[in-house]
């Protein structure tokens, strides 16, 4: 007896020894413990290896969105009542103004492709690294050139910019607000979208493995491909109108002001070029992010990749032809107004494509309700009831009501937040085995995605109501009628913030407890699953040569009747 | 590749400015014929040839540096950017001669024009300064590709970075051949 | 990553002559006297048309071979395509709102 256990024990002793003799003869270190030129956090700070940049990215876009987060939350704590609550007026527009500069220049635009599009898309097709490395680095640096520029107003005398992350003249023009390094932030963040997207195109048209065409590349990569020509060819428009504005702040110049001939309403054209299109870039990446996500939980392949291929494609192209739908309240051409719904009407299509192949592909599928899949279902509902809601803003009849009310923030929320955000968290969920080589805790994680989806949709779903009933948008004080769903509203918010809180604190345990994760835990058939986790520093000791689709998952589908008989 | 990618960028970024001049001019014909008088077309002309010529001699020293003539080549590129300096040069003193006139953003003068007027030169001022901005970092980008050849890291076998720097002079040049037009041939 | 730029330097080492470039000058040069001279015609409307057209023609010829666009791959042509179309629906699509008002 005793001879049989101590047996056992010797086996396990030689398991465990081929584990390490295997992990030592594959000596190469991840590239967390890799040796370079410097150590220390100049081996962050100088690194030009897009893992670490990825990382780095991560880490500040949290500060961010944590800061933007609070302001959310005081923001709401300050609605729960008319008249007021805990700040005051003045405080109340910067604060919607800050949210909204934040959470839209500094997490949802950079968001997907900055932090996982910069850790994966490499290693997805087989590179090494990204085509521009060093510029690489620079993006990064003007990303945080850039929010601190665009803060800096914080400090000033004068207070932060008041005027909404949208900037309309003439208000923006005459404030006395900072709004000049808003606009100044904010351009030099545009160039960092821009050189990101550069170099994802020029690493997807140069860089795949031999074997991997075009229609072998996984979905995320046709996301992040179609991403980048929107980062190329929409954001300098934002740039050359903030820039413009704030030249004629500086120089009273006669572009926009009307005083002086100027049309503010061709200033929100302009505006709205970039910002719509924007609003693509924002949420491309996380479409890719769940067509990635559910053929892994599904154990099937994925349902019309073309289709779902051709589609980013597609809203990428449309998606730029809407802009002047956030615009049918102001005065516009009859005919323009008509265009404008009727693209937005088209745009909706290549989007509904996607969730349909998306539900075909889960539909009998083998699904394993791990928690990335989890994060996906919530996306899947909420980003239908944002598109939705968008149809129904983007209905003239509809949108004279609505326009500048909740409804319009409840619905740029759930595609912005319960779209791009939720699709943030499932990634996050996804990759972060292989970013981190250990696994989180699952329990915490579930309880988290439960509190925040119920949270999310407590806080948002009922201010379609309160639009509907004539609550305007950005308004401090509100008439009594709309306290009730105010509250409503406020208490979604805490249970939402507590579920994003747990599941920040969830995954920042697993960083030092988190069992250590093999390099493939969910049964992922992209080329990211391959290597080690975390991944060595080049990712790959040889390019590989593709020859499999990316989520062939044939070896699970059952044997069809026909081959049994 | 890159470079055309970082190309677009600088289109859609002229781009959108010619967008608010299409607008304003559509809506102001005569204002902007009437305060396009004040432009010496002289002038225009002049520095639309000094561009097209820097374009032809920065095409020229790609091709001489392909033929191995580092020197030629540097000549070359030296060249562009005297044509540069001139075109600045004309530029200062075309901007002195209309603030000398009074014309400047947010003068008295201005301002008692009519709104299609102020719209006008707010647009020439903006636009024909970015541009001489760009003519500027041209330079200074084409500086330190003389600075790659003359070291030998750019030369006969590895001379993307010339020809990066040629694409970007050249969309300079393309920048101010539709500006000429519509600035200073309003008749 | 050199070994892309190198893959790529051996198939175009495309050399245009000296005196290519100088004709190609010479017509952007007549062009423009092309474009002073109608402009002291009084077209009416049609003065912006013949100015841009010509100015776009310009363009092209400077695209095509200073910048070596007509011996390049054909995706750079598709992009160059895909930049400028994308221009001219911003513009365009503006106009739907400003020429019908």
């Amino acid at each position: 007896m005793r001879a049989q256990r101590r047996e056992g024990r010797i086996r396990k002793v030689l398991e465990s020894m081929t584990t390490a003799t295997i992990a030592a003869e594959t000596v190469e270190p991840d590239f967390y413990h890799v040796k370079g030129k410097h150590g220390g956090i100049l081996s962050w700070l100088l690194t030009t290896d897009h893992k670490r940049i990825g990382l780095m990215y991560l880490v500040a876009m949290g500060v961010f969105f944590l800061v933007a987060m609070t302001i959310g939350v005081l923001m709401r704590l300050e609605l729960l009542g008319p008249g007021k609550t805990i700040i005051d007026p003045q405080t109340y527009n910067t604060f919607f103004t800050l949210h909204g500069v934040i959470m839209i220049f500094l997490f949802i635009i950079p968001g997907l492709p900055a932090v996982f599009g910069n850790f994966m898309l490499p290693i997805m097709i087989g590179a090494k690294d990204v085509f521009f490395p060093r510029l690489n680095l620079l993006s990064w640096y003007l990303y945080i050139a850039g929010g601190l520029i665009a803060l800096i107003g914080l400090f000033l005398p004068g207070g932060p910019a008041d005027t909404g992350w949208t900037f309309y003249v003439p208000y923006s023009i005459r404030s006395s607000a900072n709004v000049m390094p808003s606009l100044f932030g904010a351009f030099v963040l545009g160039f960092s979208s821009i050189l990101t997207g550069l170099n994802f195109i020029t690493t997807i048209q140069r860089m795949r493995a031999p074997g991997m065409t075009w229609f072998k590349m996984p979905l995320f990569a046709w996301a992040l491909y179609s991403t980048g020509w929107i980062q190329i060819l929409a954001t300098p428009i934002i740039g050359i109108t903030l820039l413009l504005v704030a030249v004629e702040r500086f120089f009273g110049v006669g572009i926009f002001d009307p005083n002086l001939g100027g049309d503010p309403v061709l200033y929100q054209h302009l505006f709205w070029i970039y910002s719509h299109p924007a609003v693509y870039i924002m949420v491309l990446p996380g479409l890719g992010a769940v067509s990635e996500i559910i053929p892994v939980f599904a154990r099937r392949t994925i349902f019309g990749y073309k289709f779902i291929a051709f589609s980013s494609i597609a809203i990428a192209s449309v998606g730029s032809l809407v802009w002047a739908h956030h615009m049918f309240t102001v005065g516009m051409s009859g005919t323009g107004m008509f265009i404008f719904s009727f693209l937005t009407f088209l745009v909706s299509i290549p989007s509904a494509i996607k969730v349909f192949n998306w539900i075909a592909t889960l539909y009998k599928g083998s699904i394993a309700l791990d928690v990335p899949l989890l994060f996906v279902l919530s996306f899947i509902v909420q980003f239908s009831i944002g598109g939705f809601t968008g149809l129904m803003l983007g209905a003239l009849a509809v949108n004279i009501h609505v326009q500048d009310t909740y409804f319009v923030v409840s619905h740029f929320h759930y595609v912005m937040f319960g779209g791009m955000g939720f699709a943030f968290f499932a990634a996050m969920h996804y990759w972060y085995p292989k970013m981190f080589g250990r696994m989180y805790a699952n329990k915490p994680a579930k309880i988290a995605w439960l509190m925040t989806t119920i949270g999310f949709n407590t806080l948002y779903f009922p201010m379609f109501f309160l639009g509907y009933l004539g609550m305007p948008r950005r308004y401090y004080d509100y008439l009594p009628q709309y306290q009730t769903i105010h509250v409503i509203a406020t208490v979604g918010s805490w249970i939402m913030v507590l579920g994003i809180l747990i599941m920040i604190a969830n995954l920042l345990v697993g960083l030092r407890r988190g069992t250590k994760a093999t390099a493939n835990p969910w049964g992922g058939q992209t080329l990211e699953w391959t290597v080690a986790s975390p991944p060595t520093l080049e990712n790959f000791h040889e390019i590989p040569t593709v020859t499999r689709d990316p989520y062939d998952y044939s070896m699970y589908e059952r044997p069809s009747t026909e081959a049994a008989k | 590749m890159g470079m055309w990618l970082f190309l677009f960028t600088e289109l859609i970024l002229f781009g959108g400015l010619f967008i608010v001049y299409a607008v304003y001019r559509f809506k102001h014909p005569e204002e902007f014929r009437l305060a396009a008088a004040e432009l010496d077309t002289l002038v225009g002309t002049v520095n639309t040839i000094i561009l097209l010529t820097s374009s032809l001699t920065v095409a020229m020293s790609i091709t001489a540096l392909q033929e191995g003539k580092k020197h030629l080549s540097l000549l070359l590129i030296g060249t562009t950017i005297l044509f540069a300096v001139a075109f600045m040069v004309n530029k200062y003193f075309e901007w002195g001669h209309k603030f000398s006139l009074g014309i400047y953003p947010g003068s008295p003068d201005l301002t008692n024009k009519p709104q299609g007027e102020i719209l006008y030169f707010g647009l020439y001022f903006v636009m024909t300064g970015l541009h001489a901005l760009h003519v500027i970092i041209g330079v200074v980008v084409l500086l330190f590709v003389m600075v790659f050849i003359a070291r030998g890291s750019v030369n006969k076998d590895s001379y993307v970075k010339l020809e990066a720097g040629g694409l970007y002079w050249h969309l300079v040049d393309i920048i101010w051949i539709f500006l000429f037009p519509l600035f200073y041939l309003i008749h | 990553m050199a070994d892309h730029e190198q893959h790529h330097r051996d198939k175009k080492q495309h050399s245009v002559s000296y005196g290519q470039f100088i004709l190609l000058w010479l017509g952007l040069l007549a062009l423009t006297g092309m474009t002073v001279s109608l402009a002291g015609i009084d077209l009416g409307r049609w003065v912006i048309v013949t100015a841009l057209v010509i100015a776009s023609i310009k363009s092209t010829l400077v695209m095509g071979t200073f910048m070596h666009l007509r011996f390049e791959d054909r995706i750079f042509r598709v992009f160059v395509a895909v930049a400028l179309v994308t221009f001219v629906i911003f513009i365009s699509l503006t106009f739907f709102d400003y020429a019908f008002s």
